[in-house]
Formats: structure tokens, C-alpha cells, sequence
């Protein structure tokens, strides 16, 4: 037998297998093996992990990493040592990049920046729509053969329904989910912020949960008619999550991703126009963050993503009407998680978890988020007590449009294993 | 008089949302000193006699950027109004880049008008030089509810217990909004009242009351503010036509009936006659639609005074 590692004495949780024990987890040939021989232990590199959690790989439905052609804001490199360092061994990126990823060709193009610079397990999604720009069908079939694991339109929402649905329909035939940003232009009219209290007070252009409400609502109703399945990406408002609870009560084939921010802020956060706080969909009301809570905690919610959005500060250091959309967050999910559901005794750890590993995998088939022997040996070692305090130098990312800047999180990141390999340990990225 | 009583410490003026009720009566005071040496034959104070005040318009403006240049002069300070529509941020400089280079130039105070709002106090952040706020974007003009409400102290000796409407388009006025800080802090009962579109229900929630029905928001009132209909602007579907916004908002000699017998009209201008005000109400003399532009010279003079550090009781005498 190979070389083994032997990761001794933390507390293994894998959600997936119900498995929450003090143990051990046993790695060779970059997959989860059982406990092997006495002789072949004698010989492993052993990795203490007493006091922590070891939980399996954590997974990101939704990062942006700008490749091709922004890669000032972050590259494959960039992106997946910011990933590591959150604990994250497989994530999902989007397709605006530029030019937007509507080609095979484009789809191989991210292909092979990742075969050269990743440090986790990277899944590209694909256009819906040519250029994102919500006027014809991009090749799906084509794409899906290229790797694309589903399709979106990034940051963008298709305002045409009769396309959307013939998206949904198409896609489904070829079993790959539809991601949709929901957003009705129409409503949403360039608004900066919520429309609220804080809008009012401060003359930023408003931009109303109905906008969000109303185009959930049109995906809920082609997913029922079609049968396809339709992931919902940040959730933000109240009657969203009533509008999703209750479908799927019906047994709509829709599931839906929260973000931390939103879980973690509320739209007062804009009061003084810092722009690490400026995000699409904005931070809404109190009453809407704590229904994103409640919609976790009741499985209404599937899973955690991070909507990681890298942005330099020079971009996002100008008035707040013209600063970019969005904020990273792969570095601080864990924490702001574990603060919000964790720490606050809403979920217990394996739940919490779940949202971030297993569930996040199965919403789009992924073949991750599990501890089980067999599977790939991504690993995560976090100190669930350890408090931290991210600054603007903090950051792996290439960017640092954090909001958690100044802000203190309870839980770190130790060490986080890419197929039986370790990547990350102790605030240092190995490898690549 | 004790500088206590007098208070101000700010180098900024940014909103006023942020001042006191005091800070305000400061400014009230020192813009009746400067208001007297205007009457005089040689109406010019050394007050900033060799510092050089920086006009940073963004935006359209001819009164505000007058006013300020006027009042700047005045003060004996050297003065320059820059239109940034045409200068280097169109061609790309951030704002951070541009006020750090105005500052570099030797710049001592900068006043600023923008369509974004924040934008005065983000570079408020960036400078230590006083920034005196001209309007930024539907947030804020300071200057313009100091002098608004500075017309009103005049009238009616305190602004407690005043009836004040606000007639227009508030959901993009910039001028409601510091206006109805201001006057609240000063114990007038403000009412908000237009087309539902443009004055939404959430204004409640800053002490004022918020009506569509003019007839009932005007009753009883000692003062109504017309605002522009600002056309040009995003809010062509906040209502059927200018026409309709006349029939349905406009101040005409039945209306102003409604209010009580001495109320005044107050307007920031400029006014579109016909529009939200009929023309012979403009030119009445319940009309205070000028002694407000008059007023607005003496209130910028105050606030560029008292944000270079002047005390107000250096001027008053006491």
C-alpha cells in the first residue's frame, strides 16, 4: 500500500453518513481509505487534529474568478488559494467573465488555467443565453460536453420568459440545472440598495425585494411546468422564502442558495456608503436576514454559497452609485456560518455543515461534500472556537472587498486537504 | 455669551441630518451678522482673506455655485468654480484622484456639488480641508435648508410649533430631505405631500407626516415649499404628465387659500412657472421666493465662516 495519511484524534463529521465522533480519517492515493494495518499506520504521516473538526471539503456553489479577462481581480490561482484558505476544496464559478463563457471553447479555456493553477477542484457553469445577453440560446449540449457543470447567466437575469422556459426545457434534456440570478430589471430600475428606510434617508436609488419576488416566482412556475431543475442563487427577501417554501411544499424542483453576507448584515450597513456593503441582490431589511435564517434552519434553504466577488480596491474605492456589484467571501464563510447558525445555537455543527458540503454537491450532482471511503480524500480542519478578525491584508485573494473587514468571526480555517494532498496549513498556501 | 452657546466644531458640512439643534441656531446667528455687514456700503469681511475656496460642480447649477462664489468673495478669499462635467473625469480619473490633485494645488476649502450621493462625504474622508456640501445627488443641500430655514426664523421669530408643507417631488429632492431634518430639529411639524410615486410612506419614519391629499396637507399650514418637478430626471413614470401633476399638485390662488392668511411661499428654484407654482403666486407678496436667494449669500458666507474655524461670537460682538 502507498503512503498513508492519517489525520488522528479530531472530531469527524461528514453530514452525508450522519458520522460525528472523535476519530480518525485515513487517506491514501487521494481518496478516504479504512483503517489500514497496524504496519502501514506505523509508517503514516500523521496529522494531529485533536481539538478540531474535520469535516469534509467545504463546497461553494457560486465564486467569480474572472477568468478570462479580469484577472486584476483575481485569477484560477488567486481564487482557489482564497478557497483553500476558507476551506474550500470545490467550487462552482460563474460564467460573466470576459468575454462570458457562452463557447466550448471558452469552457476549455478555463479548463486549462485550472489544469495549470488550481490548488481545489473546480466546476465551470456555462452560458444560457449568447453573451449573457438574454437573446438566443447558447449551444447547452456543447457546452455541457466541454465540462460545464450548468448553466446561467452570471450576474445577469433572463427577462424573457418564453426564452427562459425553452432554456429550462432544453437544458433539462440534457439533465444540467439552470442557475438563475433573479432579478426583474423592470422593478430593480438601477437601484444601488434596497428600497427601504435606509434608501429613503440616504437618496440612493432603490431597488425593491418584489424584483427578486417576482422572477423567483416566474422560475418557480416554469419549473413546475417543465420538470427542470432551477437552483436560485443568493436569496435575499422574506417572501422569496415563502415563495420557495411553499413550492416546494408542492414538490417543485427548485432549490435555492443564501449567502453570508446577507445572512450576517442588514441594509444599515450602507448608512455611511462604504461599498464593501454594495452588493446585487442588496442587503435588505432586518426582518428579511432573519427570515434567510429561518429559511436555513427549516431546509427551505438548500445550502451556503459564498457569491465570492472579486473587485479591485481601486474599483470599488469611488462613489457608491458607481462602484462595481459584490464582495469576496470564500475566506470568511465558514466563520460568518458558524457565527449565524453555530455559535447563535440555531443549527447544530453537522447541519451547519450539511449547508456547506454534501447539500451544496448534490444540488448539482457534484460528486463531493462526503467523508465516505471512496471518496475524494477533501478534507477541511477548522477550529470552530478560534476567534479572528479579517483586515484588508488578510486576504489570498487577489482583492479584499470584504465586509467582515474590522469585523471579528468565530472559527478558522487550520488545514484543508485537495484530494489527499494538503494545501493549506497554518495561514500558508502549499503547492501549485 | 460663553463660546458654549455658540457651538461649532465642525470642519465639514455635509448634512443636517448630523446637526444640532444648536449648531443650527449658530448658523442662524452668524448669517445675521454676515446678512448686516451686507447692508453696509462696503459689504466685504476679511474673514478669508488669503485662503482659496474650490467650487467643485459636477452637476448643473448657476444659483448654488453663485451663491457660493458670491459669499467666498465676500470673505475675501480667493475663489474658483471648476465645471468637472468637462474636465479630467470624463477622461477617466476617480474622484479620489481628483480632489487629492485640487488639494495638492493648495486648495483650502472645497465645496461640492454631485449627482452621487455620498460623494461629499466620501471625500470629506479623503481631505482634511474643510468640504462644504452643495448637493449630492437626492441626499443632501445643507446650505439651501439653513437658508430655507433661516428665511423662516425671519418670518416668524422660531420655527417651533411651525406648519410647514413640502409640495413636489420629494423622493428625489435633495432639498426635502435637509429640510426636513432641519426643521424637525427646530420644532416644526413637517408634512410630505405629492403624487404617492414620488412620496413614499417610508418618510414617516423620520418624524414627518406624509400626504397625497392637498387639500388637507395645506390646511392650517404657516408655510408651503414648492419643489421642481425635475422632469429631466429617471421618474417620467412617477406620473401621467406635467400637465396632470398641475391639475392634480400645482399651487394656484385656490389652493393657496387653503393655507392659513399669512402663510408664505418658499421655492429653492428654479421654478417653473405654470408648473407647480401658477406665476402670479411666484411674483405675490406672500412670496419669500427671493429673500431666500438673498438669505442664501448670507447663510454660505456662515458656513464657509464657521468651517475655516471662525467663531460666531467674533462677529456678533459678545
Amino acid at each position: 500500500m502507498s503512503q498513508v495519511t492519517w489525520i488522528k484524534g479530531g472530531r469527524v463529521i461528514d453530514p452525508k453518513s450522519e458520522r460525528d465522533e472523535i476519530s480518525d480519517i485515513f487517506i491514501s492515493n487521494g481518496k478516504i481509505i479504512d483503517r489500514p494495518s497496524r504496519e502501514t499506520l506505523a509508517k503514516a504521516d500523521t496529522i494531529e487534529a485533536t481539538g478540531l473538526v474535520a469535516s469534509p471539503g467545504l463546497v461553494d456553489l457560486h465564486v467569480h474568478f474572472r477568468v478570462p479577462g479580469e484577472t486584476h481581480k483575481e485569477t484560477i490561482f488567486s481564487g482557489t488559494s482564497s478557497a483553500a484558505a476558507g476551506g474550500f476544496t470545490s467550487v462552482v464559478c460563474m460564467p460573466n467573465t470576459s468575454p462570458p463563457a457562452d463557447t466550448a471553447g471558452t469552457i476549455q479555456y478555463i479548463k486549462d488555467a485550472v489544469d495549470r493553477e488550481s490548488i481545489v477542484h473546480v466546476f465551470p457553469t456555462a452560458c444560457i443565453t449568447v453573451g449573457s445577453e438574454g437573446e438566443r440560446l447558447a449551444p447547452t449540449g456543447s457546452l455541457r460536453d466541454a465540462g460545464a457543470v450548468a448553466i446561467s447567466d452570471g450576474g445577469k437575469c433572463l427577462q424573457n420568459s418564453g426564452l427562459m422556459r425553452r432554456a429550462v426545457e432544453y437544458a433539462n434534456m440534457f439533465n444540467m440545472p439552470v442557475i438563475d440570478h433573479c432579478e426583474d430589471y423592470s422593478l430593480s430600475a438601477n437601484g444601488v440598495m434596497n428600497e427601504g428606510l435606509v434608501s429613503t434617508k440616504l437618496g440612493l436609488r432603490g431597488s425593491p425585494t418584489e424584483a427578486e419576488d417576482i422572477m423567483i416566482s416566474r422560475d418557480v412556475i416554469l419549473s413546475a411546468k417543465t420538470g427542470a431543475h432551477i437552483h436560485i442563487q443568493h436569496v435575499s427577501s422574506r417572501n422569496a422564502i415563502d415563495i420557495i417554501r411553499r413550492a416546494k411544499s408542492r414538490g417543485v424542483n427548485i432549490s435555492a442558495e443564501a449567502t453570508p453576507h446577507h445572512m450576517c448584515f442588514s441594509e444599515l450597513e450602507v448608512s455611511d456608503f462604504n461599498t464593501n456593503f454594495k452588493m446585487n441582490p442588496p442587503l435588505r431589511s432586518e426582518e428579511d436576514r432573519l427570515a434567510i435564517l429561518e429559511g436555513l434552519e427549516d431546509g427551505t434553504i438548500d445550502c451556503i454559497a459564498s457569491g465570492h466577488a472579486p473587485h479591485t480596491d481601486y474599483e470599488k474605492d469611488v462613489e457608491f452609485d458607481y462602484a462595481p456589484n459584490g464582495v469576496i467571501g470564500l475566506e470568511t464563510a465558514l466563520g460568518a456560518t458558524l457565527n449565524q447558525l453555530y455559535h447563535s445555537k440555531r443549527l447544530d455543527l453537522p447541519r451547519t455543515l450539511s449547508l456547506l458540503t454534501y447539500q451544496p454537491a448534490q444540488i448539482l450532482n457534484l460528486n463531493k461534500g462526503t467523508l465516505e471511503i471512496g471518496a475524494d480524500a477533501d478534507v477541511t480542519l477548522f477550529d470552530p472556537e478560534c476567534e479572528w478578525t479579517p483586515q484588508s491584508n488578510s486576504f489570498q485573494s487577489k482583492s479584499s472587498n470584504s465586509p467582515w473587514i474590522n469585523r471579528t468571526l468565530k472559527g478558522k480555517v487550520i488545514q484543508t486537504f485537495v484530494s489527499g494532498k494538503l494545501v493549506f496549513d497554518n495561514g500558508q498556501i502549499l503547492g501549485s | 455669551m460663553a463660546t458654549s452657546g455658540m457651538p461649532w466644531f465642525r470642519k465639514d458640512l455635509i448634512s443636517t441630518e448630523e446637526l444640532s439643534p444648536e449648531e443650527i441656531q449658530t448658523v442662524f446667528k452668524t448669517t445675521a451678522a454676515f446678512k448686516k455687514i451686507l447692508g453696509r456700503k462696503t459689504a466685504k469681511t476679511p474673514s478669508l482673506r488669503g485662503k482659496t475656496v474650490v467650487n467643485l460642480f459636477f452637476e448643473n447649477s448657476t444659483r448654488t455655485r453663485v451663491a457660493f462664489e458670491m459669499a467666498a468673495t465676500k470673505l475675501s478669499a480667493d475663489v474658483m468654480s471648476l465645471d468637472m462635467k468637462t474636465s479630467s473625469t470624463s477622461k477617466g480619473e476617480t474622484l479620489r484622484d481628483t480632489v487629492e490633485n485640487i488639494h495638492a494645488l493648495a486648495a483650502d476649502m472645497i465645496v461640492i456639488r454631485h449627482s452621487a450621493p455620498g460623494s461629499a462625504a466620501y471625500i470629506s474622508k479623503v481631505l482634511d480641508i474643510p468640504v462644504l456640501n452643495a448637493g449630492d445627488g437626492a441626499h443632501e443641500h445643507p446650505t439651501q435648508a439653513l437658508l430655507d430655514c433661516f428665511t423662516l426664523h425671519e418670518k416668524f421669530g422660531s420655527l417651533k410649533g411651525l406648519k410647514i408643507a413640502i409640495l413636489g417631488d420629494i423622493l428625489y429632492s435633495r432639498v426635502a430631505r435637509s429640510n426636513l431634518w432641519a426643521m424637525t430639529k427646530l420644532g416644526a411639524e413637517v408634512t410630505l405631500v405629492g403624487p404617492a410615486t414620488l412620496v413614499p410612506r417610508e418618510f414617516e419614519q423620520f418624524g414627518v407626516t406624509v400626504s397625497h391629499d392637498l387639500k388637507s396637507a395645506l390646511a392650517d399650514k404657516d408655510a408651503v415649499m414648492l419643489l421642481r418637478i425635475q422632469h429631466e430626471r429617471q421618474n417620467a413614470s412617477a406620473f401621467p404628465s406635467i400637465n396632470e401633476y398641475t391639475r392634480m399638485f400645482g399651487l394656484n390662488k385656490t389652493r393657496l387659500s387653503w393655507l392659513k392668511e399669512n402663510a408664505v411661499i418658499m421655492h429653492p428654484g428654479p421654478i417653473n412657472r405654470g408648473v407647480e407654482i401658477d406665476s402670479e403666486l411666484a411674483d405675490s407678496p406672500q412670496s419669500v421666493i427671493l429673500e431666500q436667494v438673498t438669505n442664501g449669500l448670507a447663510t454660505r458666507m456662515a458656513c464657509l465662516y464657521l468651517c475655516s474655524g471662525g467663531k460666531a461670537e467674533a462677529l456678533t460682538g459678545s
